[in-house]
């Protein structure tokens, strides 16, 4: 148990009131940041990185870490109130946490959200705390056949979840992937689909396209709807917390899936946003409840919440053990960790044992503070929800344009942003499920240069996939879990004398 | 001199700038009126994404300007958009940006309509070294070890990790091919400098050709092996990296048998228009960047040249290294169809 007792150190070192005060300020500032779409957390650390270099590096470090914290947290307050993610890792938060809303029952989804957000970050962080040497050299399996299985399988976990026909889910995803390989291309180094057009050299942004679709796209829906908002006549209780904690138990087989998945996707390093949806279709496929889900179902919240910042936090494993950011705010951080004279990688945990453990106890620390600090402000959130709507709606619009803009600071996003948002209108009014093209855009480029570069190393033999056990089995699970709702659908049809698959 | 006159008119010009007037007066020396904006031509992470956090940092903190440094990351098409922004803002002085090979390879590779001369150069900060890397495990020991097993292996079977494509890692790639008998690496492009070197000791690739500071934690963590240094001198760094090595100790890849030589520029311009007073203004903040002890430390700890130039001299390495560049990509067939 020498990690204990190292532990242990550490807490001595980040349990100081300059720390705990830095934290504080960071996880309000991180609040804010995930609050404002646009503005990500990795912006946020860049933003605030220069004014750290006079710090001594372990109180620098707790402050970055507790805004990335903080924006984890507040991503979701956006998504839950308005339908808008604040952050890419909370679009799958908006499926069940705007409807729950909508009904009324906000402050629910906002302390669920914010709980098992907390429940996921812990979760990594243990492991974090006692596997770092081992999980660390599991990362290192993964080649470009391994990345492009993971990705595969997270696209194959979320067939089957439009409400619509599967046709339009295809339809939905394919406009995803086209829309994701404008711009350049990784693989040939050559532009694509940009038609000359200097303003289409970015691609498409997927935070533009998100707060486009769902925020706008909802606000033309409210419009539409006689602008009422449909959650304003929810009713402030201040027993928020413990009626959402009551229900939280049942979730269980939930919580684990999107810890053991987000832990997953962070190391490898997937992202916080991949796992966000896997952690959502798995949810939707196994539990008991996934028919309800997309209609405001609390485990939707817990199922996407859990696995990010599962993810989010693990995402940190690999930057600190290998000196590969496993996220873009990881990555400013590394940048970070370089300019303070501290060099990560294998041997960061031998020679720099203060800084290492102290960041790790602050982990357990910041997400405490912010765990308490979220779920005291949850009536204040609620309440927001209160204020009519024709207040609200041109606020909403004004967010998200800056947001928008924020991205790139360019103003062709702003306009982008709008036609998405009409196109989002047009997506609800005919029944085309967004989710498939929001998923295909984020990972859409990412699973073509995966594929791409695996097929350059096998030299087009596309066996490779199944070459070695990890890739193989993953693949595997993949194919299965894609024809599973084809599979269930025939058994269904031709099979009624066997018992239901399910 | 004209360092001494623009310190006792800087304050004045404290109160000038507030008014707004006499800053443009071409005769005193110029003192940014609002925000300054650096843009990175790539992603966040990176290489030149470091450096130009690191010269924010240290600008903020020994306060050596009067107004705040913004830092921009406009990465797309292999920079094309940041680029882009600083010819569409040639009469705006209050934007600068750091380079990266790119500023060469992206309009030739993607027939991007911009070239260095759509910008006014002014300060060459440093040298980015590449090295020849492979894993720790394998047997070569000098890049000549390596060569021959590259000429005595089937075409292609060697894996050469690099970031992006058509750019940097691949340029070098393709002039190593020229001293292997005819057999090709395959050449695997990511997104990132050190998720190539975290594949080269996963043992995903066989070998790649990351700058220092990308691979040195792997170096000094025993898990890859600096086969040469692409530059035609050692490093003068000296003091030990590892147990047993400096940078210093890495041979050229001339000594060992591969007459290859590149560096990657990371430079400081600013926009076409801007006059002797504003590029001076910047060469002086940026003087006083390179004096700091901070300064020093980063370039060791990267193993940087610590190659410097301005004006005229600086011009013609540009000229110069912009006509190596086409030459090593038409040779390469990498050069974008012409329109």
């Amino acid at each position: 148990m020498e990690e204990l007792s190292a532990l242990a150190e550490g807490f001595g070192h980040a349990l100081t009131w300059y720390n705990v005060a830095l934290m504080v300020l960071g996880i309000t500032l991180g609040v804010v940041i995930g609050v404002l779409p646009g503005l990500g957390g990795a912006n946020g650390v860049a933003i605030l990185l220069p004014l750290t270099f006079s710090m001594n590096p372990t109180s620098a470090i707790i402050m970055l870490t507790s805004i990335y914290w903080g924006a984890l947290f507040g991503g979701a307050i956006t998504a839950i109130l308005f339908n808008i993610p604040g952050e890419p890792w909370s679009v799958a938060t908006t499926f069940d946490g705007h409807p729950m809303a909508q009904r009324g029952r906000a402050d629910e989804a906002l302390v669920g959200a914010f709980t098992s957000s907390f429940v996921g970050a812990i979760f990594a962080v243990a492991l974090i705390t006692f596997l770092a040497p081992a999980v660390a050299k599991f990362a290192l399996k993964f080649g470009p056949a391994e990345f492009f299985a993971v990705q595969f399988l997270t696209f194959a976990s979320f067939l089957g979840m439009g409400r619509g026909t599967p046709w339009k889910t295809l339809a939905s995803m394919c406009l995803g992937f086209a829309l994701a390989s404008v711009g350049l291309d990784g693989v040939t180094g050559s532009l694509r689909m940009t038609f000359g057009y200097d303003e289409l050299l970015n691609g498409f942004k997927f935070l533009v396209a998100v707060i486009g679709l769902f925020g706008i796209g909802e606000i033309l829906t409210s419009m539409e709807d006689g602008l009422k908002f449909s959650g304003a006549d929810a009713k402030l209780r201040m027993d928020a917390v413990i009626r959402t904690w009551k229900q939280l138990p049942r979730m269980f087989g939930t919580f684990i899936r999107s810890c053991i998945v987000g832990c997953w996707m962070g190391i490898t390093p997937g992202g916080a946003t991949p796992a966000s949806f896997m952690g959502y279709g798995l949810a939707k496929r196994f539990s008991k409840r996934g028919h309800n889900f997309g209609k405001g179902e609390l485990e939707g919240v817990v199922a996407p919440e859990t696995a990010a910042h599962a993810a989010g936090t693990s995402a940190l494993l690999p930057m600190l053990t290998l000196g590969i950011p496993g996220s873009p705010t990881a990555a400013v951080l590394l940048g970070g960790l370089l300019i303070w004279g501290l060099q990560p990688g294998p041997l960061l945990f031998v020679e720099q044992k203060e800084f290492v453990w102290g960041l790790i106890a602050s982990m357990y620390l910041g997400n405490v503070v912010g765990l308490i600090m979220v779920l005291t402000c949850v009536p204040l959130f609620a309440a927001i929800l209160r204020v009519p709507f024709s207040i609200v709606a041109p606020v909403i619009v004004v967010i998200c344009a800056i947001g928008a803009y924020t991205v790139n600071n360019s103003m062709f996003d702003v306009w982008m942003m709008l036609a998405f948002g009409v196109m989002g209108y047009l997506f609800s009014k005919l029944g085309y499920p967004l989710p498939p093209l929001v998923l295909a855009l984020v990972l859409g480029d990412q699973a073509e240069s995966s594929f791409r570069q695996a097929m350059l190393v096998s030299q087009g033999d596309v066996t490779v996939f199944w070459s070695n056990w990890l890739s193989g089995s993953i693949m595997t699970l993949g194919v299965i879990l894609a024809f599973w709702p084809l599979a269930q659908g025939l058994m269904n049809r031709f099979g009624r004398s066997r018992p239901a698959a399910a | 001199m004209r360092m001494k006159s623009w310190k006792t008119i800087a304050k004045r010009l404290g109160l000038a700038a507030g008014l707004g007037v006499l800053a443009s007066a071409p005769a005193l020396a110029w003192e940014p009126t609002k925000p300054v904006t650096l843009i990175i031509p790539a992603g966040t992470g990176g290489g030149a994404d470091q450096m130009a956090r690191f010269i924010q940092g240290v600008i903020q903190k020994h306060e050596l300007m009067s107004k705040p440094l913004i830092v921009v990351n406009k990465g797309g098409g292999a920079g094309a958009e940041g680029f882009l922004e600083m010819k569409a803002s040639a009469n705006d002085p209050h934007k600068i940006v750091i380079t990266l090979s790119n500023l060469f390879t992206t309009p030739l590779g993607t027939g991007t309509p911009f070239n260095w001369k759509d910008m006014k150069p002014v300060k060459m900060m440093a040298l980015d070294q590449f090295i020849l890397w492979v894993n720790a495990s394998e047997p070569y020991k000098t890049a000549g070890d390596y060569i021959s097993a590259v000429k005595a292996g089937e075409d292609r079977a060697f894996k050469m990790g690099g970031t992006g494509s058509k750019q940097e890692d691949q340029i070098i790639t393709v002039a190593i091919e020229k001293e292997t008998g005819g057999k090709k690496f395959t050449y695997v492009p990511y997104d990132g400098g050190g998720k190539v070197a975290v594949q080269l000791v996963g043992g995903h690739i066989t070998s790649s050709v990351n700058n220092p500071i990308e691979a040195v934690a792997q170096w000094r963590g025993g898990q890859l092996r600096p086969l040469c240094i692409f530059d035609k001198a050692r490093s003068t760094y000296t003091a030990k990296v590892t147990e047993a090595q400096a940078w210093g100790d890495i041979p050229t890849c001339a000594e060992s048998g591969l007459p290859i030589e590149y560096q990657m520029l990371r430079g400081i311009f600013t926009t076409k228009n801007a006059t002797p007073d504003q590029v001076a203004y910047y060469e002086g903040v940026l003087k006083k960047v390179m004096e700091t002890p901070e300064w020093k430390e980063f370039m060791e700890k990267g193993a940087f040249n610590q190659t410097t130039m301005t004006g005229s001299e600086f011009e013609a390495w540009l000229t110069a290294a912009e006509a190596r560049h086409r030459e090593l990509m038409t040779g390469a067939g990498f050069v974008a169809g012409a329109k």
